[in-house]
């Protein structure tokens, strides 16, 4: 019989690390090429007119924000979620055939979702509706992927052997939870084909909201998809992999929980935000906004936490490009919580709203907190999961500058831009007239648009930089011992 | 009473009694800690023991489970 001691089974994990890869590369690809259409508009039809239909701006858009969001980051949270929910539950993936099966069929049919949403994206198939742009078919698929990602968590909740549920994994069921409840009711839509007896395309739908409901759950949801898909789990993530890598544990549990249940009950009020000065009743703008002021407080918790877990230990951003990773990530998340509200707030907002100083915003938070904290995970996970050291700390540290300059000239650029169409925007005379009109703005932001590109695409080459090293390692790194991977993860030159 | 006078007491309660319950919780997290009831700092142990044949910080058993 045979008698190997019991291990933990990362096979899922490393599918979800591969397209973890792999959709970072597309959605930030797609995105750099946004950022080259804006700055120079005969890139809209660079692979001639023919195929103009499928180059340009509007047609790409949510393929960027899509394969960003439900691609590289719920990649890397999956990827991540079955690492480390193995590990703090204490029990193998290899224990239960049941739940190692339902990790495959999760994979194989996010895949397919994943073809679909390409596909009907690249088609112009959508539902105008922003972060959920995806037809009734594909919504009933996100749905069953959704589910099979539940039953897992809880199936591997149900055999554990710790007690006691790490912090990370109460943030990881409440991504589960509030992703579940949004994207139920932002989608509610109604299929226009079986509706009407068969006008139209089977496919079509139309939401079954609309006007100022439309846009109250749309943003709602729009809002909440940041809370629950960029923020909670990414903090799930930080919450384990810096202790891990660090070896030390999180400066103060208590904190990390009143964190949570402040996270959890501020943020879903905050979406109002981005309706301010529009048709919804105006306590609905006020609260958005107050609640958006207030929810500085249980983000710099986390974030703070995280800082003060370095405590004593400081050398090691120094020493280790993997530590830098995470304390950037962990710094550009109080900045993009602190910058955040500053803009929801509603004399700031009058400025703000619709200029690229939100655009800005976003960017800081996503590449600097959101795919830093990914690519760190991916980086601490990679040896264990391939038994192999990192192949180069040289090109981690490489990788890490050259991103950091091109989040920076991403955001200062935007906010200049931003600031920028916001005064001209709202400039006149002493009768009332416009001083400017909208050409005038894009003549003075092209600069700027440059910069953005020139900062997103030292981003991509990043990527790029960042998925070599993680073939190498899974090719051709040193093989190691179990001994070393007890915290900081062995890296080669 | 007219609504927005309803709203405006809802709203001064309502806020009370939010940051009643998020003190109550620290003092709970504290108070727990000093009256050797739970040691709440202990599970930060969770990420740092996470092999799978480490001793787990809270082991579940079917006397736990009875309790």
């Amino acid at each position: 019989m045979e008698n190997r001691p019991l291990e933990y089974d990362y096979t899922v994990a490393k599918m979800f690390m591969l397209t973890t890869v792999l959709l970072g590369i597309v959605g930030m690809l797609v995105g750099v090429i946004l950022a080259w259409e804006m700055a120079f508009p005969a890139v809209n039809t660079i692979a001639g007119s023919g195929l103009a239909e499928y180059t340009n701006f509007s047609r790409l858009r949510p393929l960027h924000t899509d394969a960003v969001i439900f691609g590289f980051t719920f990649s890397g949270i999956w990827a991540t979620w079955y690492y480390v929910g193995q590990r703090v539950l204490k029990v193998s993936m290899a224990e239960s055939k049941f739940l190692m099966f339902l990790g495959k069929l999760h994979f194989g049919l996010y895949l397919l979702v994943v073809v679909s949403v390409v596909v009907s994206l690249l088609l112009g198939i959508t539902t105008s509706k922003e972060y959920a742009e995806f037809e009734w078919p594909i919504d009933i698929a996100v749905v069953v992927v959704w589910v099979i990602w539940g039953m897992s968590i809880f199936g591997l909740i149900g055999i554990r052997r710790e007690k006691s549920l790490y912090i990370s994994i109460w943030y990881y069921i409440a991504t589960f939870l509030g992703i579940a409840m949004l994207y139920l009711f932002n989608n509610m839509e109604i299929p226009t084909y079986f509706a009407s007896g068969g006008i139209g395309a089977w496919y079509h739908s139309v939401s079954m909201y609309s006007g100022t409901n439309d846009a109250l759950v749309q943003w709602w949801y729009g809002h909440n998809a940041v809370a629950f898909g960029f923020t909670v789990p990414i903090v799930a993530m930080i919450y384990y992999f810096l202790p891990k890598e660090s070896g030390q544990a999180v400066y103060s549990y208590k904190l990390s929980l009143l964190a949570f249940w402040g996270l959890m009950f501020v943020y879903l009020w905050a979406g109002g935000h981005h309706l301010l000065f529009s048709t919804v009743p105006d306590w609905m703008q006020t609260m958005g906004s107050v609640f958006s002021v207030v929810l500085i407080l249980p983000s710099w918790g986390s974030a703070i936490n995280m800082l003060l877990t370095m405590k004593g230990e400081w050398q090691q951003v120094a020493a280790s490009p993997l530590i830098k990773f995470m304390i950037l990530a962990s710094t550009f998340y109080m900045f993009s919580t602190l910058e955040g509200p500053i803009q929801a707030i509603k004399s700031v907002n009058a400025l703000a709203h619709f200029t690229d100083w939100i655009v800005g915003h976003v960017h800081d938070g996503v590449l600097g907190w959101v795919a830093f904290m990914i690519m760190a995970a991916l980086f601490h996970m990679a040896p264990r999961v391939f038994k192999r050291e990192i192949y180069s700390k040289s090109l981690m540290n490489t990788q890490f500058w050259i991103q950091t300059l091109g989040v920076v000239l991403y955001f200062t650029s935007m906010w200049i831009a931003g600031i920028t169409q916001g005064m001209m925007w709202r400039a006149h005379d002493e009768f009332g007239n416009l001083a400017y009109s909208f050409i005038d703005t894009v003549a003075v932001l092209h600069p700027y648009f440059t910069i953005r590109a020139v900062g997103g695409t030292l981003y991509l080459l990043g990527m790029f930089l960042f998925a070599y090293n993680m073939y190498k390692t899974m090719t051709s790194g040193r093989r190691v011992e179990e001994s070393e991977l007890q915290s900081a993860s062995p890296m080669g030159a | 009473m007219d609504i927005s006078t309803f709203q405006a007491y809802a709203y001064f309660f309502f806020t009370a009694f939010m940051v009643v319950v998020l003190y109550s919780y620290i003092y709970h997290l504290y108070s727990s800690q000093w009256k050797g009831k739970r040691d709440y700092e202990k599970y930060g142990d969770l990420a740092l023991h996470d092999e799978i044949d480490d001793h787990p910080i809270e082991k579940i058993s079917e006397n736990d489970e009875k309790k």
